[in-house]
């Protein structure tokens, strides 16, 4: 994929989600990719509950300013992100929302993905731990912005070897889901 | 001809830079941060945190010794070092608070390491002593502050520029600084470098100021090759030792530094001092220490400043920012120069000793100069210093306290607001 401009994802939820991890792999996937990319976040200081995001600027030229304004697309896993962030996401924007947390949606986004990922994680993993790999699987095919193998490798890179199993299970069911609900 | 010429010169100097990668990987630790960085490096591009690239960068630097208390958003800086020095010969000790701390690296200074601490703005606050002893002393040390918003503990994952005057007069008596401010990753590994270097160029603490978002903010960048990291050694006395002078000068007023341990004798003491280093109340003796302190840093005032100019050389309205404001303002500068507003900015990379005559100049041709800053006020009263042909109303304030980024949009509406 290309980028003539910035491309601006934001990742939010709340603490111990594994949002800002999320935001490390796709950014370091997108580096693998050759692409400039800054990567930062916000969060307060519980390390679970409070709120948490972590945004990911891709682009193909000089980054300036470091933080996501308008996304290209936006990942909430709770409704208090997803009131908060929704509109701030672009008209042709890719909305991912996590329906386990999220009852209500104020705004219809032209590209919405509604899927109860911690629910599906939980029964497909028998664990919520890796939904955050899930959704980020999820959202890199969706939207094309890093390749597959660039996101396997930054996958395995960034987690501790132990875990590599479990989050490549997690990626193909990302990936598998992203292919059976493609808009 | 000169094609294989500039080959053979690259080759020598690649073997020169494999060598501390060899000691390294002797030790088997595949997922230790370093065989992380190398794998990198092989990909030359690579993500890392600003925190971490000021850790590779006192690491390549040649830093030997930390002594710290960890606290957010520095702890990566003392993580990462304390996964690192043990590896590489060197001493990493968690202190018991900063005071400590800074005390500690002043110490192995003058038993010859290259040290370093890291903090942010409550650890800084309680470093101002030690540093003021650093500087008397004339002992090479550097102190990382990443920047949060304060006063006190303040909100410790929130950006903000409290500490700008806090890092040039925190310490009590009248005593110079050195300060750098690095707006990008890359330059955070640069900078880091160049604080260990001048530090022991010019035997005082430097301060390197990062903010909080700077710090904890991973970012795509290509490190050079070790063989190309220009590394400054401390200049080590050439007389024999019962002619040694702790605090000799040469022309430039740079002295000489013996290490304890090396044979030669010196006393070290916070009170004011003659140039063997014992304490004097000869007014005469008093008023050349201070005047060295001063002038080592004034006569070399060209050596020590660092300032980027982006386009200005046609700019009516001129930005003046630092660190992390930066960024916004260069987004600021791209949307209003889509509009043909022509704007420019000027960022120190060393923001003390404050470039004076660069900026004067620089700010000469232009008819306004906003000053974005993340604090209510600081950098703005140097422009107004050194703009005094300029009306009041010629120097535009935008000031941010609330832990937020300053946005681009906010500051093209002062543009806006301006023409």
């Amino acid at each position: 994929m290309k980028f003539p401009k910035n491309y601006e994802v934001r990742l939010s939820g709340s603490g111990g989600q594994g949002l800002i991890l999320a935001g490390i792999i796709l950014a370091r996937a997108a580096v693998i990719d050759g692409h400039n990319v800054t990567q930062t976040q916000s969060y307060g200081p519980e390390s679970r509950g409070g709120y948490s995001r972590a945004d990911v600027i891709i682009s193909d030229r000089d980054i300036y300013f470091p933080e996501a304004i308008n996304f290209n697309c936006l990942l909430a896993l709770t409704q208090e992100a997803c009131d908060k962030y929704l509109f701030d996401l672009r008209d042709t924007g890719v909305l991912i929302i996590d329906t386990t947390f999220v009852k209500n949606l104020a705004l219809a986004a032209e590209n919405t993905y509604e899927l109860p990922f911690t629910e599906i994680t939980v029964n497909e993993l028998g664990n919520p731990i890796t939904t955050n790999i899930v959704t980020l699987s999820f959202l890199a095919k969706v939207t094309g912005v890093v390749s597959d193998e660039a996101l396997e490798t930054s996958i395995r890179e960034t987690v501790k070897p132990a875990f590599v199993e479990i989050n490549m299970k997690a990626m193909k069911l990302g990936f598998k889901l992203a292919e059976e609900n493609r808009i | 001809m000169s094609k294989t010429e500039t080959q053979t010169k690259k080759s020598t100097k690649k073997t020169a830079a494999e060598k501390p990668a060899k000691a390294v990987s002797k030790k088997t630790q595949p997922e230790s941060k370093i065989a992380e960085l190398q794998h990198g490096r092989e990909r030359k591009t690579v993500i890392m945190q600003g925190n971490e690239a000021v850790s590779y960068g006192a690491l390549d630097a040649g830093v030997d010794f930390f002594a710290g208390y960890p606290i957010t958003p520095s702890t990566e800086i003392a993580e990462i070092l304390a996964e690192e020095l043990p590896k590489r010969g060197g001493v990493f000790i968690q202190m018991e608070d900063e005071i400590a701390s800074i005390c500690a690296i002043t110490g192995a200074s003058l038993a010859g390491a290259k040290s370093l601490t890291a903090t942010s703005g409550p650890g800084f606050s309680l470093m101002q002593e030690g540093i003021g002893y650093a500087k008397i002393t004339e002992t090479p040390c550097v102190v990382v502050n990443v920047q949060r918003l304060g006063p006190s503990t303040g909100m410790p994952t929130s950006p903000a520029q409290g500490d700008i005057m806090q890092s040039r007069w925190g310490s009590h008596g009248d005593s110079p600084a050195i300060v750098l401010y690095p707006d990008s990753v890359k330059e955070c590994y640069e900078l880091s470098i160049r604080a260990v270097n001048l530090s022991e160029k010019y035997r005082t603490c430097v301060v390197l100021l990062l903010d909080e978002v700077l710090g904890h903010m991973r970012e795509s960048v290509t490190l050079p090759d070790m063989g190309n990291v220009r590394v400054i050694k401390r200049i080590k006395p050439t007389v024999p030792p019962h002619w040694y002078k702790h605090y000799d000068e040469n022309q430039k007023y740079l002295s000489p530094l013996a290490s304890f341990g090396e044979g030669y004798r010196f006393h070290v003491t916070g009170l004011t001092h003659d140039q063997h280093g014992f304490p004097t109340n000869k007014n005469s003796e008093a008023g050349d220490m201070m005047s060295r302190l001063r002038k080592k840093i004034s006569y070399n005032i060209r050596d020590l400043v660092q300032i980027e100019s982006y386009m200005m050389d046609d700019a009516d309205i001129a930005i003046f920012a630092a660190g992390i404001v930066a960024r916004s303002a260069k987004a600021a500068i791209a949307m209003a120069r889509y509009e043909g507003i022509k704007v420019g900015l000027l960022r120190p990379l060393t923001i003390w000793p404050f470039p004076d005559v660069a900026v004067r100049k620089m700010l000469l041709n232009v008819s306004t100069v906003i000053v974005p800053e993340l604090n209510q006020g600081q950098l703005v009263n140097e422009i107004r210093r050194l703009t005094k042909d300029k009306n009041e109303s010629d120097i535009v304030r935008l000031q941010k306290v609330n832990g937020e980024l300053i946005s681009p949009a906010e500051i093209l509406q002062k543009i806006k607001e301006v023409i």
